[in-house]
């Protein structure tokens, strides 16, 4: 399956960008969101050298008919700006600050073996399940 | 304000792979290189859908350890986090990127590009809840940084 290979080499890709943007530190992080103390900006770059890319690829990629292998675009749908997508953003912010980590960078230190990396990414899960239990989504 | 450790250079590349990735993605397989939908799916999902998103984790982890490997000073390697305090963490990002169907990939990345009024209101909520809960945590309750 050549879309299997792909969503494997970009997932190194991905993983790849994260460790040379100093995104798998959740010591740069928290440094990022310590905007009052001794700040690190550093995240502000990762964002925006991801962004000049998407922000010119995405419009012209989505006017295709479809992706190069086939199927169609899995983008998605909803446009209201509802509260389970203000809340969850506040959660999530909230989570962000306290562990230093998101979900790529957290799962790219999979392998330090780390203690506290091994448990958020538990918790994480834990995290999604909850919601779906909750909310039959 | 005092600026520290800012590695603009190294950001910016990163940032660019980071783009270039889930530009490929989208091109490719019509795919959102969200990480947090794309693992959180990993729990419902079976067949081809299951398949993609395992190869693209298992990519994300084996490209995560090379850089492991070549900067163990830029990893998560040699941090002392509480246990508990990472253990909140995690659950606070897993329920709530999955009720606000996103993380900072998802929407940050992917979402703004595609100039999501959704996406550009998820940001700015989870920045703001980012800055005020570091603020909290460092500033008032003097909780030490990693």
């Amino acid at each position: 399956m050549k879309e299997n290979s792909v969503s494997l080499i970009l997932g190194i890709l991905f993983g790849v960008g994260l460790g040379i943007a100093g995104m798998m530190d959740p010591v740069k992080v928290q440094g990022f969101l310590d905007a009052a103390g001794r700040w690190d900006p550093s995240l502000a770059l990762v964002m925006g050298g991801a962004l000049l890319v998407t922000f010119v690829t995405y419009p012209l990629i989505i006017k295709r008919t479809g992706p190069i292998l086939g199927g169609k675009f899995g983008l998605p749908t909803k446009s209201e700006i509802d509260k389970p997508l203000v809340i969850g953003a506040l959660l999530f912010g909230t989570g962000w600050a306290i562990s230093g980590l998101c979900p790529g960078p957290a799962l790219a230190n999979t392998l330090t073996l780390n203690t506290g990396v091994l448990v958020y990414l538990v918790m994480m899960f834990v995290g999604f399940w909850a919601h779906k239990a909750l909310f039959k989504a | 304000m005092i600026i520290e450790n800012f590695t603009p250079v190294a950001s910016t590349i990163g940032g660019l792979l980071i783009g270039t990735s889930a530009t490929l993605m989208l091109l490719f397989n019509g795919k959102i290189a969200g990480i947090s939908g794309i693992s959180k799916g990993l729990l419902s999902n079976t067949g081809h859908e299951r398949h993609w998103r395992a190869l693209f984790v298992l990519g994300l982890i084996l490209g995560g350890a090379l850089m492991i490997y070549l900067l163990p000073a830029q990893s998560a390697k040699a941090i002392q986090a509480p246990p508990l305090q990472m253990a909140i963490g995690g659950l606070l990002v897993g329920f709530g990127s999955a009720m606000g169907n996103g993380c900072t990939s998802g929407h940050g990345v992917c979402g703004l590009g595609r100039r999501s009024v959704r996406s550009f209101t998820s940001v700015i909520t989870f920045m703001s809840a980012g800055f005020i809960t570091m603020f909290i945590m460092t500033h008032l309750l003097q909780i030490a940084r990693f």
